[in-house]
């Protein structure tokens, strides 16, 4: 939960490469010139390319936006014609001929306005929704291709926070921020060309503040970046330790880590509101200097204006003109440092979310895929070498065949690199060097759905997700009818406890599946498996939890199981080795027995004093029991 | 994520969590939220203050313009056109020294609510029992912490203010309008009406859309979430591409009713913009004729418009306004859903005195809220102190809801627990929980140290002590990791093997020390060769502490004096496991070894 430890061992790990690219920046908030351009060039990128697809209604609503603008604009100088010249008519008694002209002239312009403000709005709306909806839908799928080895660093918590949090600031800025920038940025050039059109002199005065302004801006956008880096990466860790913390609540109130746990959430928290605090520092520095060069020009007009005024070089008229329009000048600038709070928050989710997408999953998809078409499900390790991230070999050297149809028991103690071999099946893994074949065919070139149509690993952490029961089973086969359902839970013999719930196949698991003890989720699990009917099946530890009775249902289920399918188990309990046609037993990452459980018992050797151990350990001798 | 979860997620988080009546009391949530802007106060009476002032200096400049050409351009003095420019330049930096101001208090008292607000909604959580944690997703929980909250940050630090100096400026100016010239100030008046009425209308369809939009986040997240910790067994059926469809349907969901929004929206903001615009041209028409018959002057009926066309920005800007207000205030309302929740398990006063482990249970019976059948009825047990206690029974007996009843992770809904002779729930939560330590059967690691894991219960343990509690759970491979203790352990101890992750949870829960030691079937992923070595160890911790184990296993059951029969919900038998193997059919059943005789039985039937 504290995230510490953490970084120093991400800094150390991922020291050669650059510091930018990927997600590789998401813990620092100040960096390099060229790192923090490339990051904007490639956020930038992102953004481009979501809007790609709607280049072309973008520039209608431009044009939309501009007739709206001129409406606007037009209503306040129809009044001012009304009252020139359509009143004096009416009292002088020529009748209300021209006023009516007028009037109906308000009105259409105030209907152009109404509409196209009415279809701007719609259509702006809708094209920030698709954009959002768009950016979500590929983050998640970018997060699902990603590999486990991402995951693991990666926290399930910053997931999160990169599809909620950092989405809503995209969010906030469409919402509030496209229609004012585009209105404001259009206000602007309009009046600056009316600005220099109505004097020159006066114009280019008035005008001469810009470049200070550009400057200033540029000065304030970095500051700023940097302030809103640091606010989507607080609130990452902000929700990683929310998440955490909920997810073992249980663990939290039972050890009384609260206090603690309160300290930690409080630090966070403070985190995030002093980089929150940084940014709004920065823009209540720059709205006000933004307000001051605005006034400063207000006033270096009056002055000069005045002059030129006074010496007749400009009439009344343009003075007034001037000072009022300048105001129009720099009241959106106000606006756009208004918004500008959602735009670099956005800018800086952008980045982040830009990251995650230009990560590449460490197991890769083939560009050329072998098609497998009934796969049969024979397994063959050649020279495999593996070891993880920090350089320790798992695996020296493998070499293995498993044919169609065995039935494979892994045996040995923990740290034996049992469950590397099995991760390496279902390619959770890629080798460092040698390769995995199934039927003949490097796992490497097969597309994902192939190989996990052909290779299902059940694990003892058995996730269940928030849904019944018959969902989570249907989970192997999303497109099982129920009958199905059932048929796969009696065939593992979960059939019977599953009736048994309040709701029966319709019972909701709870969070995480919290409602069934370990046991029940194990089952459940197992029937998951067994409706995916995989040619390969894995089963790592898959029945740890399972009680006697529960344990000799599924041994006795496991027959017709794996009757016709190549397996591979992993287990501790030795019950569940003795059904299996061939055992391995492993140590120090090499098979050091091979053979059928009867022999190797037989043989008397490592195999055979693990069983006589495991033999001992279920009995229930009278000599071993205390007393 | 299988088929129907969203729709089922919707139910839960519909049914299970208290929802709220749409439009019941919905200001008040927000309103009630101002004991946190309390410490602030002064700080905002100089923010109102700075933002009037603010407005003031903003109508006075446009009038030093019409000084000057009423003035020095008029009479041809230059020399007072200086003392004018000087005039405005101070008048100038003085508003944008004000809007400085204004900004930089703001945001830190806003962001100092949305910070005490939210340590608050953690703090509550933690005090929420599993029963309130069971049944709430954890996406509607993060929401509300995260989205929510900002959500009202944003009305308190913006919207709130602005909403008050618009209103101001619209009652001002129409009061003006009303001084110049009543009939056509009324006029103007009357134009109010159909933008409340309007604005009514639109608050019910957008609030409604807006909580919709605030709850369908809360499920995303939940999914999310939910993908993101099942990414395993996602990738171990391969079903990345289903569950994407998953998300993107409640992604769809999310859309749509934005789109709601946008829709209702859109068209609310363009009537703000007509309504004035049509006043205005109904003015024009009205006041041209006054003065046809002399009733208004030329003069004043140019005063008049210019002046109305003040309101139609302050008007077209109450629509954004309105809708932030809208937001937070069901953003509020979402988080006073959580904030409301009793905790329905609170710590008592007493404290044992001198604690010896003595664990009753007295006719204890517990149902899960809402469930028809009780999990337990009528448990009694007896656990002298220092004894252990091995609870057997069958997957889903209510093995670990038993154990769960003794640090009341869940309270009995019959009977009581008791400790020493007090009952568990007159007990202080500290206390209680500090005499009792469970090893789970799920170990629930966090991503942090493997030492800050281990000194979950006891952040005082010494080196030694860990060491021991290391070595009693045969957990020596943390010493090989590469940072030995410090090493951080990834989300859930994933980076471990299910066997390591067990023996950690048990270090954990025998370095707490405590009186009471429950353990959860912690053994069941270990091989038989470390189970006996832990076992081993164990046998001395037992000694001291009053033990409760549910086992599954023979070897385990070993570790107990005596062994208690879970059946139905109820403890059928207690006895020493040869005695209860020889007489109770049940409990061989559940623990006879031999299992391969049944199976061979069983085959010699086929």
């Amino acid at each position: 939960m504290s995230g510490t430890t953490k970084e120093n061992q991400k800094t150390e790990t991922t020291g050669e490469s650059p510091g930018w690219r990927g997600v590789a920046a998401e813990n620092q908030d100040e960096l390099s010139e060229r790192a923090s351009f490339l990051l904007r060039a490639r956020s930038r990128r992102l953004l481009a390319e979501l809007l790609r697809p709607y280049r072309r209604e973008i520039a209608v609503l431009v044009a939309v936006i501009v007739v709206c603008n001129g409406a606007s604009l037009a209503i306040p100088f129809l009044v001012k014609v009304g009252i020139d010249s359509g009143i004096p008519p009416m009292t002088s008694g020529q009748g209300p001929g021209t006023l009516v002209t007028v009037v109906m002239a308000v009105l259409v312009a105030a209907a152009l306005q109404a509409a196209t403000r009415q279809v701007f709005l719609r259509r702006s709306g809708r094209i920030g929704q698709d954009v959002l909806l768009e950016l979500r839908r590929r983050v998640f799928a970018h997060f699902q291709r990603l590999s486990l080895s991402f995951h693991e660093d990666y926290t399930s918590g910053r997931v999160v926070s990169r599809l909620t949090s950092d989405i809503d600031a995209i969010y906030e800025m469409l919402e509030s921020g496209f229609d004012g920038l585009v209105t404001a940025v259009l206000t602007l050039t309009g009046t600056a060309v009316l600005l220099l059109v109505l004097d020159v002199r006066l114009g280019l005065v008035a005008l001469l503040p810009l470049p200070v302004l550009l400057l200033f801006t540029r000065w304030f956008r970095r500051q700023s970046s940097i302030a809103y880096r640091r606010t989507r990466e607080t609130v990452a860790l902000l929700i990683v330790h929310f998440v955490e913390s909920m997810a073992g609540v249980r663990a939290v109130q039972a050890f009384r880590r609260e206090p603690r746990n309160q300290e930690i959430f409080g630090r966070l928290n403070v985190d995030y509101r002093d980089a929150n605090i940084q940014g709004m520092r920065l823009i209540s520095i720059f709205a006000p200097v933004v307000k001051l060069i605005g006034n400063v020009t207000i006033a270096a007009i009056l002055l000069y204006g005045g002059w030129l005024a006074l010496g007749g070089h400009v009439t009344v008229g343009v003075l007034a003109a001037f000072l009022l329009y300048l105001r129009q000048f720099y009241e959106p600038m106000q606006e756009i440092s208004q918004f500008y709070n959602a735009f670099q928050s956005a800018g800086a989710a952008l980045e982040k979310l830009s990251g995650v997408l230009e990560e590449r999953p460490d197991v890769a998809e083939p560009r050329d895929p072998v098609p497998l078409v009934r796969p049969r499900g024979g397994v063959r390790f050649e020279a495999v070498e593996f070891s993880y991230l920090d350089g320790t070999p798992v695996l020296p050297r493998m070499d293995l065949t498993i044919p169609a149809g065995q039935s494979v028991a892994l045996v040995g103690t923990t740290g034996a690199g049992k469950t590397t071999l099995a991760k390496l099946v279902a390619r959770f893994y890629d080798p460092v060097a040698g390769r995995v074949l199934l039927d003949g065919v490097d796992l490497r070139d097969l597309d994902d759905e192939t190989l996990r149509a052909a290779v299902v690993l059940v694990t003892q952490e058995n996730f269940l997700f928030t849904g019944s029961v018959a969902d989570n089973i249907r989970f192997g086969r999303p497109e099982a009818s129920t009958a199905e359902v059932v048929e796969a839970a009696k065939a593992v013999g979960a059939h019977g406890f599953v009736s048994a719930l309040a709701d029966g196949y319709d019972t909701q698991v709870g969070k995480h599946g919290g409602r069934l003890s370990a046991g029940q989720r194990q089952l459940v699990a197992f029937a998951r498996a067994f409706l995916a009917d995989p040619a390969v099946l894995i089963l790592d530890e898959a029945t740890s939890s399972l009680d006697v009775p529960g344990e000799r249902l599924v041994q006795r289920a496991m027959r017709t199981i794996l009757a016709d399918r190549t397996a591979l188990i992993i287990a501790h309990r030795l019950s569940t080795v003795e059904i299996a046609d061939r055992v391995l037993v492993m140590e120090g990452g090499e098979i050091v027995e091979d053979g059928p459980p009867d022999r190797l018992v037989r043989d008397a050797g490592r195999f055979a004093d693990l069983h006589r151990a495991w033999r001992e350990s279920v009995s229930d001798l009278p000599g071993r029991l205390p007393g | 994520m299988p088929p129907d979860t969203v729709a089922s997620a919707r139910e839960s988080g519909t049914t299970r969590s208290p929802l709220p009546h749409p439009r019941r009391a919905r200001i008040s949530s927000l309103w009630r939220l101002r004991p946190y802007l309390r410490p602030y106060t002064t700080r905002l009476i100089v923010i109102w203050l700075a933002a009037l002032a603010g407005v003031g200096i903003g109508i006075v400049i446009p009038l030093i313009g019409r000084e000057v050409i009423d003035g020095p351009v008029a009479s041809g003095e230059t020399g007072a056109l200086l003392p004018l420019f000087l005039l405005a330049l101070a008048l100038g930096a003085g508003e944008a020294l004000l809007v400085l101001l204004r900004r930089w208090m703001l945001g830190e008292a806003v962001l100092g609510v949305e910070t005490s607000i939210r340590d608050d909604l953690y703090a509550h959580l933690q005090r929420l029992p599993m029963g309130f944690h069971g049944s709430w997703q954890s996406g509607q929980l993060l929401s509300r912490a995260t989205t929510d909250l900002s959500a009202i940050r944003r009305f308190l630090g913006f919207g709130m203010l602005f909403l008050v100096l618009i209103s101001v400026q619209i009652v001002t100016v129409t009061g003006l309008l009303l001084n110049m010239y009543w009939p056509l100030g009324l006029l103007v008046a009357a134009s109010a009406l159909p933008i409340a009425l309007i604005s009514l209308r639109f608050e019910r369809g957008y609030v409604d859309a807006s909580r919709r939009v605030q709850d369908q986040q809360g499920d995303l997240a939940t999914l999310v979430e939910e993908s993101a910790a099942g990414i395993r067994t996602i990738k171990a059926f391969g079903r990345g591409p289903y569950v994407g469809g998953v998300f993107g349907d409640a992604a769809l969901k999310i859309y749509r009713t934005a789109m709601e929004k946008v829709g209702l929206s859109s068209r609310f903001f363009t009537f703000l913009e007509v309504v004035p615009n049509v006043t205005l041209a109904v003015v024009l028409l009205t006041g041209a004729l006054a003065v046809g018959t002399g009733a208004l002057t030329l003069g004043t009926m140019v005063a008049f418009t210019t002046l109305m066309l003040q309101l139609v920005w302050p008007i077209s800007a109450l629509g954004f306004i309105l809708v932030m207000g809208q937001e937070a205030m069901t953003a509020a309302d979402r988080v006073m859903e959580v904030l409301d929740t009793e905790p329905a398990i609170v710590g008592g006063t007493d404290a044992v005195e001198r604690p010896r482990g003595h664990l009753r249970f007295e006719g204890v019976g517990f149902t899960f809220p809402g469930a028809d059948r009780p999990v337990l009825r009528d448990v009694w047990l007896d656990v002298r102190p220092g004894e252990t206690v091995a609870v057997v029974g069958a997957t889903g007996s209510g093995k670990t809801t038993l154990t769960s009843l003794v640090p009341r992770l869940h309270d009995v809904t019959e009977g009581r627990v008791t400790l020493d002779g007090h009952d568990v729930r007159d007990l202080s939560l500290t206390a209680l929980r500090t005499m009792v330590a469970t090893a789970f059967e799920e170990p629930t690691l966090f991503s942090m140290s493997v030492r800050e894991n281990l000194t979950l219960g006891r952040h005082d343990a010494t080196e030694e002590e860990m060491a021991a509690a290391v070595e009693i759970a045969q957990a020596g491979f943390v010493h090989d990791l590469p940072w030995g203790l410090e090493t951080r352990i990834g989300e859930q101890g994933m980076s471990l093997s299910g066997g390591q992750r067990q023996r950690l949870a048990l270090a954990r829960a025998v370095l707490a020390r405590p009186k009471v030691l429950v353990l959860d079937d912690t053994l069941s992923a270990l091989d038989v060769e470390t189970e006996a070595l832990v076992e081993e160890a164990l046998r001395r911790v037992l000694r001291d502490a009053t033990g409760i184990v549910v086992a599954h296993r023979a070897s385990t059951v070993l570790l107990a004096d005596r062994v208690a029969l879970l059946l139905d919900g109820t403890i059928t038998h207690v006895g020493p496991h040869h005695e209860l193997m020889a007489t109770v059919p049940e409990y061989r059943e559940l623990l006879s070894a031999a299992l391969d005789e049944p199976l061979d039985e069983q085959e010699a039937l086929l």
